[in-house]
């Protein structure tokens, strides 16, 4: 499975959730997929969804769901210690896994080699990391949601884009209806 | 006056409850404040531009939110800045220690100390420099300032508003 094919499996499982949505191919995907208010797009700043994320659920009592990939959260690796040492129980880091760069052409990240995101999640102090993969992804976040318990999901799937629009919705918008949905 | 505790003051005053930090030693003792007060949830980071991330996800989670950092790191976050935070327009008050200006021990950080101002100014954001102690006087000011205009807002604060660098 490629990560749009995820997405749209879990679709109904991310209906209503608040959730960070990592730059790029990604947050098209979600958008075109199924928008919500509660859906936060990032439009720039590689790396940061995880952060974002942990930010949001740290402020307040709604689970959030980051998701991530592989190559943000290998440039912003410095979020894994924040979040074992910090992590609140309605936070889901959730890493989709595909090896590669997606949004820029699909070139290798080291995932795809030697590094083990699993490992250095726990490594990190992270308690509760799950790997799983593609197919399994539905059940995990289901049971990561019922746990109560903040989680880094590690999802193992297919390099590949499904071609979706850009995103023209304007920033501050996105911000406004994420904010009013945190608020309701 | 303790400068600590003026600031830590009015970052409660203000309803700043979410704080993090990249830490320099001119900020060690605002640092200390901060994580000693019920009030204020700090969170160290381990880059700026991280730390920018962790606010910009704590404001919209409804908390008030500040960075606590060292002038390098505006090297490290302009891109954070222009498209996380100016783009869409979320308020960050930035407490920079401004290292590398008068009373500076350390020749490298003069390199960082010179382009400071002007990539604040290139990125259009409001800039404050405390070199005197009294210039503190006007950091509540500052904080009401960043929370009416939605804006990341920088305070340079120098060796000399710290009190210099003691035997260093």
């Amino acid at each position: 499975m490629i990560r749009s094919e995820i997405l749209r499996e879990i679709a109904p499982i991310l209906k209503d959730q608040l959730i960070v949505c990592n730059i790029g191919i990604p947050s098209q995907e979600l958008h075109a997929i199924m928008d919500q208010p509660s859906n936060f797009y990032m439009l720039g700043t590689m790396g940061l969804a995880s952060s974002i994320g942990l930010g949001v659920a740290l402020a307040q009592d709604k689970t959030v769901i980051s998701i991530d990939g592989d190559g943000s959260v290998l440039t912003n690796l410095g979020t894994l210690p924040t979040i074992g040492n910090n992590c609140p129980d309605n936070y889901i880091l959730m890493i989709i896994d595909n090896g590669s760069y997606g949004s820029t052409g699909d070139q290798p990240t080291y995932t795809g080699r030697k590094t083990d995101l699993a490992g250095m999640a726990r490594a990190a102090g992270c308690d509760n990391v799950v790997e799983v993969q593609d197919v399994d992804t539905g059940k995990a976040l289901q049971e990561a949601l019922d746990s109560k318990k903040g989680t880094v999901m590690i999802v193992k799937c297919d390099s590949g884009n499904a071609k979706m629009p850009v995103i023209t919705m304007d920033p501050v918008i996105i911000k406004d209806r994420f904010m009013k949905a945190i608020a309701s | 006056m303790n400068i600590d505790k003026k600031i830590t003051d009015d970052l409660v005053a203000n309803d700043v409850s979410f704080v993090t930090t990249v830490p320099c030693k001119q900020l060690a003792g605002v640092i200390e404040e901060i994580d000693q007060r019920d009030e204020i949830f700090h969170i160290p980071s381990n880059k700026e531009d991280e730390g920018m991330g962790l606010c910009a996800g704590a404001f919209m989670g409804g908390k008030r939110s500040a960075i606590i950092m060292q002038n390098t790191a505006i090297g490290v976050t302009i891109n954070t800045l222009a498209t996380l935070t100016q783009f869409y327009r979320m308020p960050l008050p930035m407490i920079i220690s401004y290292r590398g200006e008068l009373r500076e021990p350390v020749a490298c950080q003069v390199e960082m100390a010179v382009h400071t101002k002007a990539l604040l100014a290139q990125m259009h954001i409001p800039t404050y420099h405390f070199h005197w102690q009294k210039d503190v006087e006007e950091f509540d000011n500052i904080l009401k300032y960043t929370f009416m205009c939605n804006k990341p807002v920088a305070i340079l604060t120098d060796a000399n508003f710290w009190g210099g660098y003691g035997d260093q």
